[in-house]
């Protein structure tokens, strides 16, 4: 096994799943959104993600079911090529390569055999031009097209895709700032104007075509929206407007029908408006983030709205919503850390307004949203909110402190600090403690005390104070509450303090002051001593683990990273680094230093007590890197390579300026991902037939198999089944030679060629070893794996176990197939 | 779809006084019942038997009340003279009482006319009682002397003249019959013992005595006078053991609880106070003048309290079984069988389940809120009932107002009624530092509006003005204030040792915030 070590930067999950319109299949059983590079597959009734439809290299930005074939979905993508799929069995059916970015896809069923795309007028230019071409597809057996013909059919364009919209007819509206082009294909093309100009806020934001009558609805800046008739009658056109939405019209959506129209802006509500009957409408209101698109299936019965916060609804026609997914929820900053719950693993970082997310990186979902704030939520632009800006849990789980915040202007700041206790019984956190008036400015670095024993609290704020906070129950009101009060506060000279942190075994707690860093003991608040590095005040602080717990590590504004020997109290080392963000790994002694040096990032991993780093990355990425949180691995790698051993138990998750969640992943990691994502694609292929059954039992047999002795070496031995397999499932039915001479070739795929000899030991060794051989076969077939993956044999050896089973198959009665091939005609 | 959540109302901690048991204890009493005498009650006494039936001794008569009959259930009217002092013997049949006139005399608690008549005092007699053995009488008087009288012979057996002043209190033991102590305006608290003849202990109060009181052990003793309330150890030799000052006048009877032998003290500043047995006041009875007297009925059914202006004022005490009795009278809802109806109910595999939605509860403000109705919102949260006795409800819908930025439309466009309302608010609860942030801020917005028009309504004009001075008057309280806490800081940094640690507390800062914004809107104020 030749590892490469290999570690590259990975984009992982919570990418957006609201960039684009999620579509309905027609049979509303699967919602369809883009995410990243990749089109998601949910089911409507579960909201489970079912699979994923992976091959573009870049950013999908359009995707739209094929008005030709109900069950195949087209998408697009900023690489250049759009793709078409199956996407129930998530195969890859035919490739177009246009050669440009592409930016949204359209379809028209009167048109079939083209595409609508929007592509960008002036490539090199910044100021956003688009032009809406069409492009006729050939017609080719191969799986990747070159599609050239292209013909423009209108230009500037406004880059919303919503802003262009397919009717009956082939009608196809685009709008820009003031401007309705509307263009009949071959027929006549005009204008609408927006032309009541005394509010300069009418412009258009979106528009919809009515499936069958001759309407047009838009919506605008101000809220109204406009429902437009008689347009194809050159000038004499009319309109009637209705308003609710008290800030600009997101989305808005026909049903199928034409029945009803739906609307969605920033408010949140869904708004639906009756067609023919315009002051007849239906609100669903506080659906989560501002409304950013409105989809409906073909049948009229499900609706989706896709919210700024990164979520997918799913809305039962009854008005009544009956699924949720939710992404990753990113806005415009993480205020607080990204942490790790220790109970669950799971990321926690700000999500929707107000809100905690606990989103599982493991299996890219969110799991629940934590309301901190607990106040209604108000959707209306430019409204001073409280936000979640700090939050930490305590080293057990137990405890979750937040504080929350309100107030640009530090003259009506107004914030809170609240602590949170585990509820073991509902699983989740339950508000235990309030403080109003915690300190007098606002809080600037917050830490938990890492013993088991005692809980502690410690807050520095920009009033030039930090607060020790205990549990602990007030004696004269003879209640058992443990609710938490101010144990010390502390001050050193009236500078404003920058930092905390706790040493691994929270004897020792680091405050800095400014250039100051003082240590003090936690257990009786005496001033141990001051460490001082000039120039530059403190801008992160942290001790070093398990063996290198004697290291305290600052950095400063003056590019210098700097280490203390808290034995010595003496400067050990020091570098000049830019560095804007470090970390320590909770589980070994290393720690990342992030630095951000002429427009790229670069990466340092070393160790408190070498001043040689473990690993450099170079140019990581071109932002900032503010965030970044070492994630625990479920099962820690075996990696030997000195470059790629600090990933061993953990994995190292940043976040940029841009808001991309990236990671480090090494090459064995990919190995694995890969093989297990290829064996869940055939798996899913299977349908249920009574093959499938056989196979599937087989099948179950075999991985338990694996899992028992050979979790690696497994693969030679799976070549040659689903081989057979393969060409038994994939060769279409009518052209498969008949069950009876397929059978025996089927059976024998199942049994392993050159069994023969092992089998003869076998019978004879089985007797002596019937009894005690469990815990020595494990050992035996450890040492072998081990002796394998030195040596790097490729022959697989079995284990005793395989080849007992291998018997029990060479002894079961296979007769009854031959009476299954009797029986057939 | 989240559910509209209501506005959150912040209930800070009392601070102050914590609950406890003796205060609930003592709580649990119910208003008093007020009964007019013809003058100064000078003196209560319950009797020891069943009933508890007590005598009350005001101006010439001694009226004997039952414990829930507010009219006398007999009365002794034979006093030519101002009456004093009427106690119950032990067996609670005989009574006895001095009179301004020198004459003591002994009731039968039947009868009308008395039995006997002790002549010998040559001058008032405020204190009598009877000695355990309850064949004698010893009183205390005016002409200095202590006498003791024999009950069936109606002669003195004794006179003890110690005290160099009136002796105004007297307390016989309990176990010993001849045992008594006597108090005096000499300033002395002396115990006397009938088989000496003499006093055999002294203790110097200091101030005239108004009240001695024995414990049941007769280990300790009581003595009031002046604004102390002392307790002296008799076993160790009438060594002092607490000296308590809790009543700013003179404290002029004492009495003890019989469930857990609390000291209850009254006094001429119109208070009772009940002690623990730490000797920490716990709770506190007010009255309507000043006290005279003062006891406790035994199982502490009841208090008594006698006043200057001769207001008998009783208290009893509440039972568990009024209550319920209360409630289940006033309460005339639907019977429980109602409420219970089909809830039961079990339902069958093969039914069809339809949940109903939980509907969810909203306070008449959140509805309002929800629909965007803000002015309404803030008119509801100002009804009377809401802003006398809950401020933090009102206060907590300014606040909502406030973060959803429509506070100053839920302000703009009131009439003078509802601004006053407003204005009301404002001077009642702006110094409450729990209130005084949101609050502030309305006055500012609330000037902001109606800057132009305020010069029409002369009752807004003049509560305006009142804020002004209010606002006027903590600016310079805050002022004073930070220059206290400016010397203080002197003091301190003078007085702690070099060391690096710096205590302090968190409240200068705020006060100086506060003070910095409660002079800017007097700034503004003052504008106008």
């Amino acid at each position: 096994m030749v590892e490469t070590s290999d570690i590259r930067v990975v984009r992982c999950g919570g990418s957006k799943v609201n960039l684009t319109p999620p579509i309905i299949s027609s049979d509303s059983r699967f919602v369809l959104c883009t995410s990243g590079d990749l089109v998601k597959v949910y089911s409507t009734r579960t909201e489970e993600w079912l699979h994923s439809l992976q091959g573009h290299t870049n950013q999908v930005t359009g995707i739209t079911l094929n008005p030709a074939n109900h069950l195949q979905v087209y998408s697009c993508s900023v690489d250049g090529t759009v793709k078409l799929w199956d996407f129930i069995d998530g195969i890859l059916i035919k490739t177009f390569v246009i050669g440009c970015p592409l930016f949204a896809i359209y379809v028209s069923e009167k048109h079939t055999g083209v595409l609508f795309l929007h592509v960008s007028m002036a490539t090199d230019s910044k100021n956003e031009c688009f032009q809406l071409v069409s492009v006729h597809l050939p017609k080719s057996a191969e799986q990747e097209v070159e599609a050239k013909e292209m013909s423009a059919v209108s230009s500037h364009i406004s880059k919303n895709p919503s802003c262009t919209a397919f009717g009956r007819g082939s009608v196809s509206e685009t709008c820009m700032s003031m401007v309705i082009f509307i263009s009949f294909f071959s027929l006549c093309s005009f204008s609408l104007k927006a032309t009541d100009k005394k509010g300069a806020k009418n412009a258009f934001t979106c528009i919809a075509c009515h499936p069958t009558d001759d309407c047009i609805a838009t919506g605008h800046e101000d809220g109204k929206i406009r429902l437009w008739r008689n347009f194809i009658h050159k000038k004499e056109y009319t309109y009637s407007t209705q308003h609710w939405h008290h800030n600009a019209v997101n989305t808005l959506c026909f049903t199928p029908e034409g029945t009803h129209l739906l609307s969605g802006g920033i408010e949140s509500v869904l708004v639906q408006w009756q067609y023919g009957a315009d002051n007849r409408k239906e609100f669903l209101p506080r659906l989560g983030g501002s409304i950013l698109h409105i989809s409906a299936s073909s049948d009229g019965q499900l609706f989706c709205t896709s919210h700024s916060d990164n979520k997918i609804t799913v809305i039962e026609s009854s008005f009544k919503v009956c699924g949720v997914i939710q992404g990753l929820v990113k806005g415009d900053a993480v205020l607080t850390d990204l942490m790790i719950d220790p109970r669950s693993k799971a990321l926690v970082l700000n999500g929707k307004p107000g809100h905690l997310q606990f989103y599982s990186l493991l299996r890219d979902k969110h799991l629940y949203n934590l309301d901190i704030v607990q106040q209604e939520y108000i959707y209306e632009a430019g409204l001073d909110q409280f936000e979640v800006v700090k939050a930490a849990f305590d080293i057990k789980g137990s405890w979750l402190a937040t504080v929350e915040e309100r107030g640009k202007k530090s003259s009506d700041l107004e914030f809170f600090l609240k602590l949170w206790a585990f509820d073991e019984r509902t699983q989740s956190f339950v508000l235990n403690t309030t403080i109003t008036a915690a300190h007098t400015d606002r809080i600037i670095s917050m830490c938990f005390s890492s013993s088991e024993e005692t809980t502690m609290l410690v807050t520095a704020a920009e009033d030039s104070q930090f607060k020790a906070w205990c549990q602990g129950a007030d004696a004269d009101t003879q209640q058992d509450q443990n609710f938490w009060s101010c144990d010390f506060v502390g001050s050193y000279h009236k500078l404003n303090p920058t930092n905390c942190s706790f040493s691994a075994d929270s004897s020792l707690l680091a405050v800095s002051f400014q250039e100051v860093i003082t240590i003090w003991s936690p257990d009786t608040w005496e001033m141990l001593t001051t460490l001082c590095q000039p120039p530059g005040v403190i801008r992160d602080l942290c001790f070093g683990r398990l063996s290198c717990s004697k290291y305290l590590l600052g950095t400063t504004t003056k590019n210098l990273l700097c280490c203390w020997n808290l034995l010595t109290c003496e400067l050990e080392w020091s570098t000049s680094v830019d560095v804007s963000k470090l970390q320590p790994d909770p589980f070994s002694e290393n720690v990342a230093a992030f630095s951000y040096q002429s427009k790229h990032t670069d990466l340092f991993v070393f160790k408190p007590s070498e001043p040689r780093p473990l690993f450099t990355n170079k140019n990581v990425c071109s932002e900032k890197v503010h965030r970044a949180v070492f994630v625990p691995r479920e099962e820690p790698l075996n990696s030997c390579d000195e470059s790629t051993q600090w990933l061993n138990r953990s994995q190292l998750y940043f976040l940029t300026q841009n808001m991309d969640l990236l990671t480090f992943s090494t090459a064995t990691e990919e190995d694995r991902m890969l093989s297990s994502s290829k064996q869940l694609v055939i798996d899913d292929s299977v349908a249920v037939t009574p093959f499938y059954l056989l196979l599937g039992k087989h099948r179950q047999q075999q991985q338990k198999l694996n899992t028992q002795s050979h979790p690696v070496s497994d693969k030679p031995q799976q070549t040659q089944g689903s081989v057979t397999i393969k060409e038994l499932l994939h060769t279409p039915a009518h052209v498969l030679p008949a069950a009876s001479v397929l059978c025996s070739m089927f059976v024998n795929s199942f049994l392993i060629s050159n069994t023969g000899e092992t089998l003869q030991e076998e019978m004879d060794s089985e007797k002596e070893e019937e009894d005690s051989e469990e815990e020595m076969e494990a050992c035996d077939s450890q040492q072998e794996l081990r002796a394998q993956g030195s040596v790097d044999e490729v022959t697989p050896k079995l284990s005793k176990a395989q080849e007992r089973e291998l018997k029990r198959v060479r002894k079961t009665d296979f007769s009854w197939m031959a009476g299954l091939i009797d029986s057939k005609p | 779809m989240a559910s509209f959540k209501p506005t959150k109302v912040q209930f800070l901690p009392k601070l102050g006084e914590k609950v406890t048991e003796d205060t609930l204890y003592w709580k649990n009493y119910k208003s008093p019942v007020q009964i007019k005498e013809f003058g100064a009650v000078t003196k209560i006494d319950f009797s020891p038997l069943a009933p508890h039936n007590y005598a009350v001794t005001a101006s010439t008569r001694i009226h004997v009340y039952g414990l829930h009959s507010q009219e006398p259930i007999r009365s002794f009217t034979r006093f030519r003279d101002t009456a004093y002092g009427g106690s119950f013997r032990g067996d609670g049949k005989l009574l006895v009482a001095g009179s301004e006139e020198g004459l003591i005399r002994l009731f039968d608690i039947c009868g009308r006319v008395a039995l006997r008549q002790f002549t010998g005092h040559s001058k008032a007699v405020h204190v009598t009682s009877f000695l355990s053995d309850g064949f004698r009488v010893v009183s205390g008087s005016d002409d200095l002397t202590c006498r003791v009288w024999d009950v069936p012979s109606a002669v003195e057996l004794s006179s003890i003249t110690e005290h160099t002043d009136y002796i105004r209190a007297l307390a016989p033991s309990k176990l010993n019959p001849d045992l008594f102590v006597t108090g005096s305006y000499d300033h002395t608290v002396k115990v006397f013992d009938m088989r000496s003849g003499s006093s055999v202990m002294t203790m110097q109060h200091g101030h005239p005595v108004e009240c001695v009181l024995l414990y049941p052990s007769e280990a300790l003793l009581v003595s009031t006078g002046g604004r102390y309330v002392k307790i002296w150890d008799l076993l160790k030799g009438g060594q002092e053991l607490v000296s308590l000052k809790n009543h700013h006048k003179t404290v002029t009877c004492a009495c003890l609880s019989s469930v857990g032998n609390k000291l209850l003290t009254g006094s001429l500043d119109r208070h009772v106070k009940v002690y623990n047995s730490s000797y920490k006041v716990v709770h506190n009875f007010d009255c309507d003048a000043s006290i005279l007297s003062m006891a406790v009925a035994p199982d502490d059914e009841v208090v008594a309290v006698g006043m200057t202006n001769g207001v008998l004022s009783v208290r009893h005490r509440k039972h568990k079984k009024d209550k319920e009795t209360l409630t289940s009278r006033r309460r005339r809802g639907p019977s429980y069988r109602v409420f219970v109806k089909g809830k039961n109910f079990v339902p069958r595999q093969d039914d069809f389940l339809v949940s109903k939605p939980v509907k969810q509860y909203l306070r008449k403000y959140d509805k309002q809120l929800k629909s965007f109705e803000v002015s309404k919102a803030l008119d509801t949260a100002l009804q009377m009932w809401t802003r006398t006795s809950k401020p933090e409800v009102t206060v907590a819908v300014i606040i909502e107002l406030n973060r959803r930025g429509t506070l100053k439309n839920a302000l703009a466009g009131r009439n003078e009624e509802s601004l006053t309302k407003i204005l009301n608010f404002l001077l009642k609860h702006i110094f409450d530092p729990r209130f005084s942030r949101p609050l502030l801020t309305v006055g500012d917005i609330v000037l902001d509006l109606y800057r132009q028009v305020l010069h029409q309504s002369p009752v807004v004009e003049r509560q305006l003005q009142r804020l002004m001075e209010v606002l006027g008057r903590e600016a310079e309280l805050q002022q004073e204030l930070l220059q206290v806490l400016g010397i203080l800081d002197t003091l301190f940094a003078s007085l702690t040792p070099r060391k690096e640690v710096l205590w302090e507390e968190h409240c200068p800062m705020s006060l100086n915030n506060h003070c910095v914004s409660v002079s800017s809107v007097s700034a503004d104020v003052c504008r106008i």
